[in-house]
């Protein structure tokens, strides 16, 4: 494994190892460029998973301090923990569900295709679908996505068959295992799923993708990947030109480095990205970099969603096997008439019983809650997940007062949900429990959301620099060698779960930035 | 379908080893005695009496009739070594007890844990739900309680898979009753 030194110029530094980071810093290297990856979190391996919630949560989740305020249920439900995202070596790839999903074509262009919203920031997307195929394909067959390059679909579990059969009785067509990024077949040196369940926990048998097992040791592999666990970036500096050149960050000893780079791309999540470029304000950026637009930690969202749980007269145990793979597609298209613009997934979900009773009802007690609970083996669970809508006022700012260990700002996370939001979680809801009473559920639960686990937009890609943070090469509009890689370039959020889509346009900006190195543009 | 052994199992090894090196509360637990035994005679920082209302309260805000009162009991006996050791945590704990022995014996003319009825009691809570003393009550059982792995078979959840192979040939798939 590659080992650099802290003065030379001539890196790309990546902030961030998961599907943007990870997969950026791979494709660099194998293209014979060198690359540096600053990851805040620790090197767990696939032996360091635990099959156990609270304990796995403890080793993994980004439990930092982050505030929170706004009309959404999760600043009161959960004040500081705004985001249920990881902090170890292949970020939030080591606790995604698989779920693999390509936007359709009029998610790029919401602005043209709904009109305008009050309240909502809209804009199109610089690129359409046409010319994200080649680079969806490119990521579909990097990661194994199942029904994609012949790769057959995962088998249903006791969850998925439920909620199968509810759908074809309420007439439901799109209704499958799901397009997963966990092998259904041996592939790419990694066995295939066992139906284990705690997908969330870290995938104990390698079947799932995750830049930690794929992208981050075949970079390595090439000698020109090297990876900096426990690194917490704090500032990006820059030169008298505006151009950056380093980042500064505190090492697993509390010593402050700085890392010399020819190319920074920030890739640390949609809440720490805007808050590391809101943190390197300068003399010069007074207000951060990048952010000439005054856009950057704007427009957050963290999609519409909500959970429908069920009881049943007889056991289900939905949580073995595989956690999201089943979904209903039929109610992500954008059909206005149902009264709201956009669509959501319906996608199979369970969680283990330490964290169902944390989450079905937060702060709810008594029997109502806890005759729900004695039908834990008997109950069945999908996860509702759609498009919400960019909102100027959604957004991640530096908290005036909270500091974080390092005397650095931490992310404060303002939300307040759109009607639109609310009116398509309403609908959301009504379907979830309609799909469960068509085949006999005796209660049905409107869960709540959990802390967001899709965090996008708060440096968003756009057409012209006042509108947005970055170009369509995530490349940011106010400095040419900076570059963002993560969720918070997403211009809106799509209705689908947005790592295929993180990974594609990793892979895009990959050939990109080494392009314009070749040709000395940065 | 293969269903799971909600039954409990004693495991004399294990509750030997535990006999041998613990205080004699958490022996009082395993040996299954009721929220009215003696368990709490031990306690150190907290009264006796306050430790049977925790484990009474902690029934009542998360009623399950098919866990005996050990589960509840070992949920709550932590509070005494917090309490042992932070001033604050005793002080919250004992003014909670304190007020809802009041508020009990202003309507009931009795105690909190020997009022009669759980809805009565249940009432009593919800009086006191936006006090700290509850908030802090209540969410340190959501673990103390249900992450209690002994519990997890009562609820027909089996915990830890990938040491069994996951589910793939465990039942993963194997619902029987859609029609």
């Amino acid at each position: 494994m590659a080992k650099f030194d802290l003065n030379d110029d001539g890196f790309v530094v990546i902030v961030g190892s998961g599907a943007g980071g990870g997969t950026l810093g791979n494709e660099l290297a194998q293209k014979g460029i060198k690359v540096v990856v600053l990851e805040a979190g620790a090197r767990n391996e696939i032996q360091d998973f635990v099959n156990d919630e609270w304990n796995s949560f403890t080793r993994l989740a980004w439990k930092d301090m982050r505030t929170t305020s706004g009309s959404w249920q999760v600043a009161r439900d959960f004040p500081n923990l705004p985001a249920w995202i990881v902090k170890s070596v292949g970020g939030s790839t080591v606790h995604w569900a698989g779920a693999s999903l390509r936007f359709e074509e009029h998610e790029f262009k919401i602005k043209t295709a709904y009109g305008d919203i009050a309240g909502a920031n809209l804009l199109d997307w610089p690129i359409t679908l046409a010319e994200m195929e080649p680079w969806y394909a490119k990521a579909e067959f990097k990661m194994g996505t199942t029904r994609t390059n012949g790769i057959p679909g995962l088998p249903g579990n006791n969850n998925f068959k439920v909620m199968e059969a509810g759908a074809r009785k309420l007439g439901y067509k799109q209704v499958h295992t799901g397009r997963m990024s966990i092998n259904s077949q041996p592939r790419d040196g990694r066995g295939s799923c066992q139906q284990i369940g705690f997908c969330f926990q870290g995938c104990k048998s390698g079947a799932k993708w995750s830049t930690l097992y794929t992208e981050i040791p075949k970079g390595e592999a090439t000698g020109n990947l090297e990876v900096r666990p426990n690194s917490i970036a704090v500032r990006i500096e820059h030169d008298a030109a505006g151009k950056v050149n380093g980042v500064v960050y505190i090492d697993g000893e509390g010593k402050t480095q700085k890392q010399k780079a020819r190319v920074v791309a920030v890739a640390g999540n949609s809440l720490e990205s805007p808050r590391l470029l809101l943190n390197s304000h300068s003399s010069m950026f007074p207000d951060g970099l990048a952010n000439s637009s005054g856009q950057v930690g704007r427009n957050y969202m963290r999609h519409m969603t909500g959970s429908v749980y069920a009881v049943f007269e007889k056991p289900v145990h939905m949580y073995r096997g595989t956690t999201m793979a089943g979904i209903i597609m039929d109610e992500a298209r954008h059909d206005p008439k149902r009264g709201f613009a956009g669509g959501y997934e319906m996608e199979t979900l369970s969680l283990g019983l330490p964290f169902m009773v944390a989450f079905l009802n937060p702060g709810a007690w008594g029997r109502s809650f806890t005759t729900a609970i004695d039908g834990y083996a008997n109950m069945a669970g999908m996860w509702l997940v759609g498009e919400d809508l960019p909102q100027e006022t959604n957004r991640v700012t530096l908290d005036p007062v909270v500091k974080d260990t390092n005397g650095m700002p931490v992310a404060s996370v303002h939300y307040d949900d759109h009607a639109n939001d609310a009116a398509m979680r309403n609908h959301a809801y009504r379907q979830g429990a309609a799909v469960y009473e068509a085949v006999g559920a005796i209660r049905t639960f409107p869960t709540p959301p959990y802390p967001s686990t899709h965090n996008l937009g708060t440096n968003r890609m756009s057409e012209k620099p006042r509108d947005g943070v970055v170009n369509k090469y995530g490349q940011t509009h106010d400095i040419k060698n900076l570059f963002v890689s993560d969720g918070s370039q997403f211009t809106t959020s799509a209705a689908c779960n947005p790592t295929l889509t993180i990974v594609t346009l990793a892979i895009r900006q990959a050939d990109h930035i080494a392009g314009a190195m070749q040709k000395g543009e940065i | 379908m293969r269903e799971v052994d909600r039954r409990s199992k004693i495991d004399r090894r294990k509750f030997l080893t535990t006999a041998a090196a613990a205080p004699a509360a958490v022996v009082a637990v395993t040996t299954g005695l009721s929220v009215d035994g003696a368990w709490a005679d031990n306690a150190q920082a907290l009264k006796p009496e306050t430790m049977k209302t925790l484990a009474r309260v902690a029934r009542d805000v998360y009623p399950h009739d098919h866990l005996a009162d050990q589960y509840y009991i070992a949920a709550v006996i932590p509070w005494d070594a917090k309490a042992a050791s932070d001033p604050q945590v005793k002080a919250l704990i004992e003014q909670g007890v304190a007020l809802l022995n009041e508020l009990a014996l202003a309507r009931y003319k009795s105690p909190y844990a020997a009022v009669a009825w759980e809805e009565q009691r249940v009432a009593l809570l919800r009086e006191i739900e936006q006090t700290e003393f509850f908030g802090k009550v209540r969410g340190d059982l959501l673990v103390s309680l249900y992450n209690n792995h002994d519990v997890w078979p009562k609820f027909g959840y089996e915990g830890s898979s990938a040491e069994h192979g996951g589910y793939i040939n465990r039942g993963f798939n194997d619902i029987d009753w859609l029609s």
